[in-house]
């Protein structure tokens, strides 16, 4: 039977044969992933199962991203409950203190996630991996635990919608607001319990980063994951971020999908996700004008280093409005580092933002820039909930980085090209 | 058997809405319950009676994979919720939670806020006391019934366990 790319890497995984969509199987895991909040929760879990041990110490990954540096006594005894069960366990990749990303752009740059892998993680934007080809995907904590007790899951076989990108991307506009066109479109329940997997000229043309942002958001469309397929680029990377053996992976060309849609850039503006939901997705040009307050730029969407270099390109030589707070959050120490030696910190400082640690931070309301009430935020994050950043009655704009950098200079909604 | 009165929510509830980023920085349920449903509306649990049943629409429990929603909604005294469609995350935690969830798809129009509901989770009938309508919801596939007939997840793993061993 011809094979979608999820039904191709989950029967890698599993010993049932798979036949379609729907089918629950059990598959082995190539890494299980909790983060400081939702860690705790899932160690609760795995002490009731009466689990002694991690099925592999090496597989499993400990990241305190979210609350960290540790906002508050409650989130610091939260990470310390984490870091004693890392200890005890003797797991390998355990992250705090000075060598912490925000998780999703950390694992792939350490090279513990790649293609073919299937991986779970108590974080909902797990299916960043997606980008890599691998098959990953959000859970909560107890069936986190179940995973890191087992080394197994359960999966319900998902449906496949197939996005054909196509078209030429013009200058600052890029992967986020291919997805938040492709989220606008069908909708965030227009994936719900089915998996996307991104094909076309355009997609072959992403950057490894780029198509990481556009798998980030599968889960705002409700997808259970985003899926490219492994190809030159993505073996290059993982090449360079230190895996061995990883080969290329697609779709059967037969492969039967739910539905096929495409999303064509040409003539496309930088979209914006207006509040409350990702799904209210318009060209900048029919929100121009609005002020803003704030300007977030980093998260495991849009942290990594092309991003900041978007974002520099856009403040060099430039200044904040005074009535904006523009913080930049680089996603790892790596890409902090990098952005030193690239001068884009140096960029971001003589424009006046605020540069700060690798963290989720703001991104969800947690510190380092909460809303107050009448407050409005632009942000290159992946949620526009209301109250995601802070009061019930603030608002946040979701963009990609360069739309985010011309914001906090013009101090109001605007397209890049004119700043 | 459950009976309780209907509170009725929107399309589209996150998970930020349930229960907000800033109260995770704890596992207790009564501490996650008492501030259940304070993203949606400051207060709104105020008006929840232990054994009370939330009814949304499409989509339930958006957003992030936060165990604790269910956990807040458990710890809130909502043992029953009655939704058109689920998140699917939201959907695996409220299932391993013990959280009865109950996906009725268009008949969800047919409960209104402050209803009085009985609800056999066991048969997946609905039963609209105010209206005096019966709604039937859609069965939980095999394999997932065969972990709730172990009683959850965590015994299903114990079991799973114990095999091995």
């Amino acid at each position: 039977m011809p094979a979608t790319l999820a039904e191709k890497i989950l029967q890698q995984h599993s010993d049932e044969q798979i036949t379609g969509p729907g089918q629950i199987v059990r598959c082995r895991l190539s890494l299980v992933l909790a983060n400081d909040i939702t860690a705790p929760l899932a160690i609760k879990s795995f002490e009731k199962m009466g689990a002694a041990a991690v099925f592999d110490k090496d597989k499993i990954a400990i990241v305190a991203d979210h609350f960290t540096p540790n906002k508050d006594i409650a989130s610091a005894e939260q990470v310390k409950v984490c870091r004693e069960f890392a200890k005890k366990m003797g797991i390998t990749h355990y992250f705090e203190g000075g060598n912490v990303g925000v998780e999703h752009a950390l694992l792939p740059e350490l090279g513990l996630v790649g293609p073919g892998d299937v991986i779970i993680g108590a974080d909902s934007h797990t299916c960043t991996y997606g980008g890599l080809g691998a098959f990953a995907t959000g859970m909560g904590s107890t069936d986190i635990a179940a995973g890191m007790a087992l080394g197994e899951t359960w999966f319900k076989v998902p449906p496949t919608i197939q996005v054909i990108l196509t078209g030429t991307l013009r200058q600052w506009v890029g992967a986020k607001d291919l997805m938040l066109a492709l989220i606008g479109t069908i909708g965030v329940s227009g994936a719900l319990y089915k998996a996307l997997e991104f094909t076309g000229d355009l997609a072959t043309a992403l950057s490894v980063e780029g198509r990481m942002t556009m798998s980030n958001m599968a889960i705002e469309a409700g997808g259970k994951v985003g899926l490219f397929p492994a190809d030159a680029k993505t073996l290059a990377y993982a090449a360079a971020h230190g895996r061995t053996g990883d080969v290329a992976l697609a779709a059967d060309p037969k492969a039967v999908y739910e539905r096929t849609v495409t999303i064509n850039a040409d003539g496309m503006e930088p979209q914006i996700a207006c509040p409350h939901l990702p799904d209210n997705v318009k060209p900048v040009s029919a929100v121009a004008g609005l002020p803003i307050d704030q300007a977030v730029i980093g998260s495991c969407t849009n942290g990594r280093i092309e991003d900041l270099r978007e974002a520099a390109a856009i403040l060099k030589g430039k200044k904040v409005a005074d009535s904006v707070r523009c913080i930049v959050l680089p996603a790892t120490p790596n890409i902090w580092r990098q952005a030193l030696a690239e001068g884009l910190i140096e960029t971001f400082m003589a424009a006046n933002c605020i540069v700060g640690p690798a963290t989720c931070g703001p991104c969800l309301g947690g510190h380092m820039g909460i809303l107050a009430g009448g407050e409005r935020a632009i942000a290159t994050t992946n949620r526009n909930f209301k109250g995601r950043m802070g009061s019930l009655e603030s608002e946040v704009y979701l963009s990609g980085p360069a739309a985010a950098a011309a914001a906090a200079i013009a101090g109001e909604i605007i397209d890049p090209a004119k700043v | 058997m459950y009976h309780g009165t209907a509170h009725t929510v929107g399309a589209h509830i996150d998970t930020d809405a349930i229960i907000p980023a800033r109260f995770l920085v704890t596992t207790d349920p009564d501490e996650l319950g008492a501030n259940c449903m304070e993203g949606l509306e400051a207060g709104w649990i105020k008006k929840v009676k232990k054994g009370d049943i939330m009814v949304a629409g499409e989509n339930f429990g958006c957003g992030s994979s936060r165990e604790h929603a269910p956990v807040a909604l458990l710890g809130a005294g909502i043992p029953v919720v009655i939704a058109h469609s689920y998140a699917r995350i939201f959907y695996r935690n409220g299932f391993n939670m013990g959280l009865v969830l109950l996906e009725i798809g268009d008949d969800v129009s047919k409960i209104h806020d402050g209803d009085e509901l009985k609800v056999d989770a066991d048969t997946g009938v609905i039963q609209n006391v105010t209206t005096g309508t019966t709604i039937q919801c859609k069965p939980v596939p095999p394999f997932m019934q065969g972990i709730l007939d172990k009683g959850g997840l965590i015994p299903y793993v114990q079991d799973r366990l114990a095999e091995r061993a």
